[in-house]
């Protein structure tokens, strides 16, 4: 705190110096991915004037409040004031704000941390586009998430990328559900009246119909299983498809997730863990630790056996695989059409479908084929966003 | 007065009202008061979300009005509803004499048949209360977005009466438990602050502050007790209250110190252990590691 004191002393309208520095960190924050707008720009002088600028904790607790609106920003948020205010002087001063932190995150090497991962690859992006990095981040911004909807997870290098997926993959995941309450809402509309219980509540107002009774639709959502491949061979893609079963498990109140390679393990439960650290834990022991060869038919042999209860007629079940098999086809479609005689839409998500020249020809593959109410592709967000109308049509 | 001592004041006079607040949480509780933007609690089960609501109310000396969230909270149990049967009776009456049919309508609407839901009672005050507008990540979407209107404007619109704006800003603090993601715009309209499980020390003042005639040996062994079992992986972990019930349950029990009788806290971690899964993994020889290592 001495430093800020010396530091304002140093400049020649030393308030206005401070204001600038507050503006930039606001700024700095809202490029980290924190949901700032202008209000709240506005508000963090009044927080600064209000807590005084001399006392760095209360200064440090009051912006935190204000800037800070999940857990994962909380979390970060120390480490970006520290690297703010506490950073070496004149450095994030001369140079434009994302070089800055470009510059200070490469001395430091604390690259370790996910989060901080994908803020710095933004603004790698941000610089490698060229013209003022400072100015238009929202725009830039959008671009680089489109680009992330259409890019194949199998591409997706660097973990900072990885992460955004992970995460638009999850909320996807939700909105899907968002959508289809919506609709269903929307289609209640034209409500039917409950002549009976209308005329029945009636007699209480001596016989007026003031107090409508309405028939009640069923509100019916689909109940999702997913059963995902996390072999060797869909390693690339496993724990984005785990990341989307948590959206998915999170969002539908009725849902379940499986994961196999050689044996089926049900990992709903892991999932629904709201403590994003453990269930990154929990699905990166799932998927490494057992990434061997595929036996589907078995697998789903055992879910017909000790799950097959979840499966009614509102049932999805989604199985993600890329259809590299070692088990007998046979057993597969005879288990496949076990699944489909109980459920209401057997869909197959793969992968290798996104590819262009790819043709599913495994004997497995086209063991399975005939059977399925639909088979997709699953490689990028475009691609499983489209999934949402398939869901929707039951 | 000087911000540091407005702070230790706050932090005092939350201690004095039952609740043990860190420095930081004072902090945001002291700009909560002076920014009067709405305050996003999270955290997990247990922390003492809901009690920072009520202790406020009890601090600023003002009602607490309370709205509890769930799926399918609509505007009329959140925010106002016709009395119909009132104004039912009012028509009938109103047929016996000869009214003018436009004043009989503007009676019939008229405020004194409006139920005021919480929303519409916590705008409507003499003075600002605290609004509590508890897991929010229950509500729908919907509502959230409805929700949003109302805290920016402060005033809502009864189609029949025309604009009700606030007599008083309420202090609003939500609280939510992430079963969903909220709205951006939401989370940024509202200062927030990430509640914690307490350390060892904070949870030991809050047993002595709501405890008092705890003894010194049992409070610490309780204390430590749940810390350990909190470490663990448990589906469903034990707050604050969880363990305040322990050990109000040891004491009405006779308990002075867990090693004295295994069996009694055996027999009382019904209290602490909320599900099948949960008292099914922790098994006597484990507590008894517990016990012994709290001692």
């Amino acid at each position: 705190m001495s430093r800020l004191a010396l530091q304002s002393k140093a400049e020649p309208t030393p308030a206005e110096m401070l204001q600038i520095r507050l503006v930039e960190f606001v700024r700095l924050a809202r490029e980290n991915g924190f949901r700032v707008g202008v209000a709240e720009e506005v508000d963090a002088h009044r927080v600064a004037l209000h807590c005084g600028m001399i006392n760095a904790w209360r200064l440090r607790w009051g912006l935190r409040s204000l800037l800070c609106s999940s857990q994962d920003d909380w979390e970060r948020f120390d480490e970006l004031f520290d690297a703010y205010w506490h950073s070496g002087k004149g450095a994030a001063r001369t140079q434009s704000l994302a070089g800055a932190l470009v510059k200070r995150k490469a001395q430091d090497g604390t690259g370790h941390k996910g989060s901080d991962g994908q803020a710095s690859e933004a603004d790698q992006a941000r610089q490698a586009e060229g013209d003022d990095a400072g100015e238009g981040g929202v725009r830039e911004g959008t671009s680089w998430r489109e680009n992330l909807m259409r890019a194949d997870f199998q591409f997706i290098a660097d973990s900072g990328q990885m992460r955004a997926v992970e995460l638009l993959v999850e909320r996807l995941a939700r909105r899907m559900r968002r959508r289809m309450v919506r609709r269903q809402k929307v289609q209640q509309l034209g409500r039917k009246i409950h002549l009976r219980r209308t005329l029945r509540n009636s007699l209480r107002y001596g016989g007026m119909p003031l107090q409508l009774a309405y028939q009640r639709r069923a509100r019916r959502q689909p109940r999702l299983i997913l059963i995902i491949d996390v072999s060797r061979s869909m390693s690339m893609y496993s724990y984005i498809f785990l990341r989307f079963a948590r959206g998915i498990v999170n969002a539908f109140r009725d849902a379940d997730a499986f994961a196999y390679h050689t044996r089926l393990v049900h990992i709903t439960d892991a999932l629904r863990q709201p403590d994003l650290l453990k269930v990154r834990h929990n699905l990166a022991l799932i998927s490494q630790g057992w990434s061997g060869g595929t036996r589907i038919g078995e697998s789903l042999e055992y879910f017909n056996r000790d799950y097959g209860r979840l499966l009614n007629s509102r049932s999805v079940v989604m199985v993600v695989s890329d259809g590299l098999d070692t088990g007998e086809p046979e057993r597969l479609s005879c288990q496949l059409e076990l699944i489909k005689r109980r459920a209401r839409k057997l869909v197959w998500l793969n992968p290798l479908l996104g590819r262009a020249g790819y043709e599913p020809k495994t004997a497995s593959m086209q063991a399975a084929l005939p059977l399925l109410d639909l088979f997709a592709p699953a490689h990028n967000l475009q691609s499983l966003m489209a999934l949402e109308s398939t869901l929707i049509s039951l | 007065m000087s911000e540091t001592t407005r702070v230790n004041e706050l932090q005092r006079r939350l201690a004095e009202a039952g609740y043990v607040a860190e420095r930081s949480l004072a902090a945001t509780l002291e700009l909560f008061t002076a920014l009067k933007r709405p305050l996003l609690l999270e955290g997990e089960a247990g922390v003492g979300k809901t009690e920072i609501a009520r202790v406020l109310s009890h601090l600023f000396d003002c009602p607490l009005i309370r709205l509890q969230c769930y799926e399918g909270l609509d505007v009329n149990a959140a925010i106002y509803e016709w009395n119909y049967q009132h104004q039912l009776l009012a028509i009938k009456l109103l047929e016996q004499g000869k009214v003018d049919p436009e004043s009989a309508e503007h009676q019939i609407f008229s405020e004194k048949y409006l139920l005021k839901r919480p929303l519409l009672q916590a705008i409507t005050q003499p003075r600002s209360p605290v609004l509590l507008i508890d897991e929010i990540d229950r509500a729908d979407e919907e509502f959230e977005a409805y929700l949003m209107e109302v805290l920016s404007d402060f005033q809502i619109s009864v189609p029949e009466l025309g604009t009700i704006k606030a007599t008083s800003k309420p202090y609003v603090v939500l609280t939510s438990n992430s079963t969903r993601e909220l709205s951006d715009a939401l989370r940024r309209r509202c200062l927030y602050y990430y509640v914690e499980y307490p350390g060892f020390d904070k949870e030991l003042r809050i047993v002595n502050a709501r405890l008092p005639d705890i003894g010194p040996q049992l409070a610490r062994q309780v204390v430590s007790f749940v810390q350990e079992l909190r470490k663990g992986d448990m589906r469903k972990k034990p707050g604050i209250a969880e363990s305040l019930d322990w050990a109000a349950a040891l004491m009405r029990l006779g308990v002075n110190s867990l090693d004295q009788d295994i069996e009694a806290v055996m027999d009382s971690l019904v209290c602490l252990l909320k599900t099948r899964e949960d008292s099914k993994d922790v098994s006597q020889v484990e507590v008894e590691r517990m016990v012994a290592r709290s001692v």
